[in-house]
This record gives C-alpha cells, structure tokens and sequence, in this order.
C-alpha cells in the first residue's frame, strides 16, 4: 500500500513555482515601457521650452542642436520679470484666478447641495440643465456674451469690455456649471440619514451644509476648487475676445500679444513667460494631487 | 418623556398608499416595537412620528401636542438609524454633542451630559475615536449615545441591529434593553426580527399592508393572535397551518385533518367554535412545540398519531420533524433522543389545548 502510494506521488510532476510571479514580472516591465514612452512623450514640450528659454538670442536662431545649450543664460527671465507688462499680466491673472474660484464655488456648492438633497419642483430637471451648459462650447458663448455686454452698456453706461475684471464675471459661465455638476455627484454619494440626523440633531439646512456636507465632500470641493483654478487660469479665448489694452490682458493673452511684435517672434521670452505662467498650477496640482484624484473618483463609484 | 398618539394617520407616494390609517397609543416610558414584513408601512409610520415624512392624513400628538407640521428638531425626539449615520469627519465625543451644540447648551453642561450618556453605554475611553475607527457594535453604541444625550421625548429606532453580524446582534438587543431600562424614555423601535420584537417590546405592533394587525403584548401576541397573519409572523418556526373540516359527531366537536385522522376540539373551546361546523376553507393552526414524541403519561386534550417523517433536523437541545399532513407541511419538536428518523414512522403527540381555528377566507382567528 505505502510503496503503490509513493509510486502515484512520484508520477505527479513537480508543481511549476513562480509562474504568477513571472507573468506579473512581465507585466510590470510592459508597464514601465509604456510610462517612459508617454512620459517621454508628454515632456517633450516643456522641456523644449526650458531648453529654448535658457538660450540667448543669437542660439535660437542659429542652427545648432536644438536639444542643447551651448551658452546658458537667464537673460530671457530678467529681461521678462523686469518688464512691467509681464508683472502685470502675472497680477491680473492671478486675482482674476482666485476671485473665479471663490465665486465659483461659492454659487456650485450652494446649489449642488440644493439640488442634490432638497426636493423641490423642476430640481432634476434643472439638475440636467446645468450639465447640458457645460456641454456648449465657450466659442459659441461669446458672440452672445458680446451682445449681452453691449446691452448693458447701453441700458446702464457701464463698458464692460476691455476691462480685465470682466473675466471674474466670464469665466464662471464655464466653471459654475462643471463645478456644480461634480458637487451633485459628491453630495449624493453622502449618505441621506446623514443629513436626517442632523435634521433631528436641529440643524437648519444651511447649518447641514456647513458643519456637515462641506466637511465631509472637502476631497469633492478641493477637487472643483483645482479645476476651476486650472480652467480660468488657462482660459485664452474670452480674454483674447473680450480685452486689448496692455493693461488690462491676462497671462496666456498677454504673453501671445506682447512678445510676437508682426512676424517677430520673441522665442526666448514666450517659453519662459509660458514656464513661469504654468508654475502656480503645478504647485497647486503637487500638494493636491491626492485630493484631486479622491474627489474625482469617489463620487463615480460610491453610488 | 411623553405619550405618543397616531389617529387614523395616512401617507401617500403619488397614488400608493403606504400607510393606510394607523391609530395607536404609545404610554409614558413604553417600548414599542413596531414589526412587520418588508413594505409594511412600518418605517415610514416612524419617519413620520420622527417628522422626515410629512404625513398625508390624520394626526400624530407627543406629549399631547399635535405635531403633524412641526419639524424634527423640535419635536424633542432622537433617532438611532440602521447605518448609525454618525458624521465621520467628528469623533465620537463631537458627534455626541452636535445636538446640544446647536441648542447653545453651557459647555459644562454639555461635557456632563456627554460623559453620563458614555458612562451608561460603557464608550468613555473611544471619545476620541473617529466613526472609522470603530466597529460596528460600537458605532451602534455611539449612535444610542448622540440619542440619549439629548434627553428627547421619543427615542426612535430604525432597525438599529441589522448591519449587525448575528452575535454581536444579540448582544446590543440586551443592551438597548438595559439603556431603556436605565433612562425609561418613551421608545418607538422598527424591526423586521419578530424574535427582536418578542424580547424587546412591551407591546408589539404587527402592521401588514400599511395597517395594523394587532397590538399586545409579546405572549399576547404568541398565545392569542387575532389574524392568520400574525400568527405565523410570530414564532420560529413558524406555526402549522393545516387544512381541516370542522365536525360535529355523536354532540362532540371534532377537528378532521383527513380521512384516517381527526381530534376532538378541546371542551373549553365547543361553545366558541359550534357556529363554523362545516364550514369550508377551515385551518388548524398548531405551534411545533404542540407536536413532539409521545410520552408514557397523557394529559387531557392531547391525541397520538402515527406520521411517517420526512426530514430530521437536529438543533442540539430539540429536534425539528417535518411531515406532510392534509397537504401542508407541518412542523414538530421533539425531544433529541426520541429517535426520529427520516423516513420512519413515529409516533407523535398533538396537544391541542393550545390549537387555534383560522378563517382563511377572512384571515380571522376563530
């Protein structure tokens, strides 16, 4: 009996060890090619400009190796940040980023907890309303923007055009209604006795947004919070639309305007003007990221 | 603390009537416990008694006061949920004192009133704690406090214990029943657990439909049940419902379950039942614990019969013996060393002092 037994365990072949570990070996080194590739790939851009805003003027236009400085400078940044255009611009833009947020999420998030939780006549409907405004180009907007603008002056004598704060009024017709949009979908993940407890607990409703909505959803508004930073910090087609005098364009639309003069191209300036422009976004994104990915995604999953 | 009163309250989603017009008297210092199948009416009778629903009909008093557009906050009630909704981003001490915060109550009082609730519930070392970073026992414990420490009217309880896992579930029912007992609030509780509603309750209300099948106390409701439906909604297993003629022979009553078998009705029950001899679509409703083993020594009203068993299921401290009588599946418990065996004939013992005659055309006990 024993010897037939071991006979039988001796014809079993051996159990291959380590072929899961193998197959995920090899998805890993796939994975990493494919990263380096789109990272090479999606660098590429930015580190051209780097390169480009480090090389004096006579280098740009030689023909040299591109992908190389031969003689490094920081003239095309001091030369930028010593002019007043450029500081002002920076300034514009900066104010006009932050007023768009606040009043952004100041209108989103109170109507995004309206129409999330509080049931009242039309509220889907208006729910589908705001998406449906996002979805129409910002290049059809502003013909009727200009329109609308145009009446105003002629109604109350105030010229809206041509004036950099214009933008703060805008650029919320675009982030508003995303923002809004992401909001409803992070309130409606909150759970609903959560709000009934705080209902029974005496709450007003504004007391329930407040202590407990803004607090919970705080990954959802940051999230909102860092794209609608993103999105009038970078927003070039209304301000090129909307404003001409120097002092009153924004970063993207001042940097086009200012440093192409006719077909002179200021290459040296527009890359570092365009590099120090997408600073403030990224340090943004470096200390958010984590709470921009778990803001986008949690209101997708938790249903 | 505060009676309750429900009168002939109704509440409607667009044309579907969920509640079809409650009335009920809850006392002072009551635990009730309103029970039922899903889709019952039950939970949303208790929203509304918590104001979360606005009711379509009726009227519903605490304290004597009718509250029917009064909003939850100031209906001095708290509210425990079956996903305790504690707010996570407060730990448990906050979550604990929202309510009185928002009242403007001293924080003193505030600090005393948290740590006597605590102390009763036995969480004074989690104050600290997060929701997250409790478990679900404790989180249940932690929901009962943000309710006791309000010192409300009402404490309502929407099936509290079943995120619970079964042990732990036994455990908190203790529980709550020694916090009701320690702090005598007026306790409105919804369970879909008849053995929950059984052990907590001082009266049970059994809704079905959106109304109310009857209210009584646990054994009131076990040994009297007033309709079919509640006298196999109470009880585990279930009681047998078995298919019989009611029949009047040589000035006795007897109950025919078929052909070979038949039993006299008990003579304290004759009078009651003479009116419905012959009458068609008659059950007998017998509990298991009614059908066991025979026994050398017989006592009045009780009747052996032979029955082949179909399935055994040993528990441990009973066994349960299912067989097929008159068409219906019948359920007995006997005693584990009685030797029943499927497929096997034995005998068995009907104690008909306990049976109870049904109407299945109008669901009524006779």
């Amino acid at each position: 009996m024993a010897n037939a037994a071991v006979a039988t365990a001796g014809a079993v072949r051996p159990l291959r060890y380590g072929s899961i570990s193998r197959d995920r070996k090899w998805a890993l080194r796939w994975s990493y090619f494919f990263l380096t590739l789109f990272a090479i790939f999606f660098l590429m851009p930015p580190f051209y400009m780097l390169i480009t805003s480090l090389k004096p003027k006579e280098e740009i236009a030689a023909i040299t190796n591109p992908w190389w400085v031969y003689a490094p400078t920081l003239d095309n940044f001091i030369e930028l940040l010593t002019q007043n255009a450029y500081m002002t611009f920076f300034r514009n833009s900066a104010i006009v980023s932050v007023c768009v947020v606040i009043v952004t999420m100041l209108i989103s998030v109170i109507a995004a907890f309206s129409l999330a939780r509080m049931k009242f006549w039309g509220s889907a409907t208006l729910a589908t309303g705001v998406f449906l405004t996002y979805l129409i180009p910002d290049t059809l907007l502003f013909i009727p923007l200009f329109k609308m603008m145009s009446w105003v002056r002629d109604t109350t004598g105030i010229e809206l055009v041509n004036h950099w704060w214009t933008m703060i009024i805008l650029y919320p017709t675009l982030t508003v209604p995303f923002c809004t949009w992401i909001m409803i979908g992070y309130f409606a993940s909150i759970p609903k006795e959560l709000d009934e407890a705080a209902l029974i607990d005496g709450a007003t409703w504004m007391q329930t947004l407040t202590r407990i909505f803004i607090p919970v959803a705080l990954p959802g508004i940051i999230a909102a919070t860092i794209f609608c930073f993103t999105v009038s910090w970078a927003q070039f087609l209304y301000p090129l639309a909307f404003t001409t005098s120097t002092t009153e364009l924004v970063l993207p639309v001042g940097i086009v305007t200012t440093l192409i003069k006719g077909d002179v191209f200021n290459w040296g300036q527009i890359m570092a003007g365009a590099l120090l422009g997408a600073a403030p976004p990224l340090i943004i994104y470096a200390f958010l990221m984590d709470y921009y990915i778990a803001g986008l995604t949690a209101g997708a999953t938790k249903g | 603390m505060a009676q309750v009163s429900l009168r002939k309250v109704i509440k409607k989603y667009d044309e579907v009537l969920a509640v079809r017009g409650v009335d009920l008297d809850i006392a002072d210092k009551e635990f009730i416990v309103l029970v039922g199948p899903s889709g019952c009416g039950k939970s949303t009778t208790l929203r509304m008694i918590a104001g979360l629903e606005e009711i379509s009909g009726g009227d519903i008093a605490i304290g004597g006061d009718v509250v029917n557009d009064v909003p939850p906050k100031d209906r001095d009630i708290a509210m425990v949920f079956q996903n305790y909704a504690l707010y996570p981003h407060m730990n448990v001490y906050e979550n604990m004192s929202f309510g009185l915060k928002l009242k403007k109550t001293p924080k003193q009082e505030i600090d005393q009133r948290v740590r006597a609730a605590a102390g009763i519930l036995d969480i004074t070392e989690l104050l600290d704690r997060k929701p997250k970073q409790l478990s679900g026992g404790q989180r249940q414990r932690v929901a009962m406090g943000r309710a006791i420490v309000r010192d409300p009217k009402v404490f309502l309880f929407d099936e509290p214990l079943s995120n619970l896992d079964a042990k732990l579930r036994v455990q908190m029912r203790t529980e709550i029943k020694k916090v009701h007992q320690k702090v005598r609030t007026t306790t409105v509780y919804v369970t879909h657990d008849q053995v929950e509603a059984m052990t907590l309750a001082d009266r049970v209300v059994v809704m079905n439909a959106g109304l109310i099948e009857q209210v009584g106390t646990p054994n009131d409701l076990y040994h009297s049940p007033a309709t079919k439906f509640v006298a196999g909604f109470i009880g585990s297993p279930a009681m047998n419902f078995i298919p019989c003629q009611l029949e009047q022979a040589a000035g006795a009553l007897r109950v025919r379950l078929s052909d070979k078998l038949s039993f006299p009705v008990p003579d304290g029950r004759t009078a009651r039942y003479t009116s419905n001899v012959g009458k068609p679509n008659l059950i007998l409703g017998l509990r298991p614990e009614h059908i066991a083993e025979t026994r050398p020594h017989i006592e009045p009203n009780q009747h052996d019969f032979d029955q082949v068993i179909e399935v055994v299921e040993p528990m441990g401290m009973e066994t349960l013996v299912y067989f097929t009588l008159a068409g219906a599946e019948v359920c007995g418990r006997v005693n584990p060393n009685a030797g029943a065996t499927a497929e096997r004939s034995m005998k068995l013992r009907a104690d008909l002092s306990n049976m109870h005659l049904i109407d299945d055309t109008t669901g009524k006990v006779l």
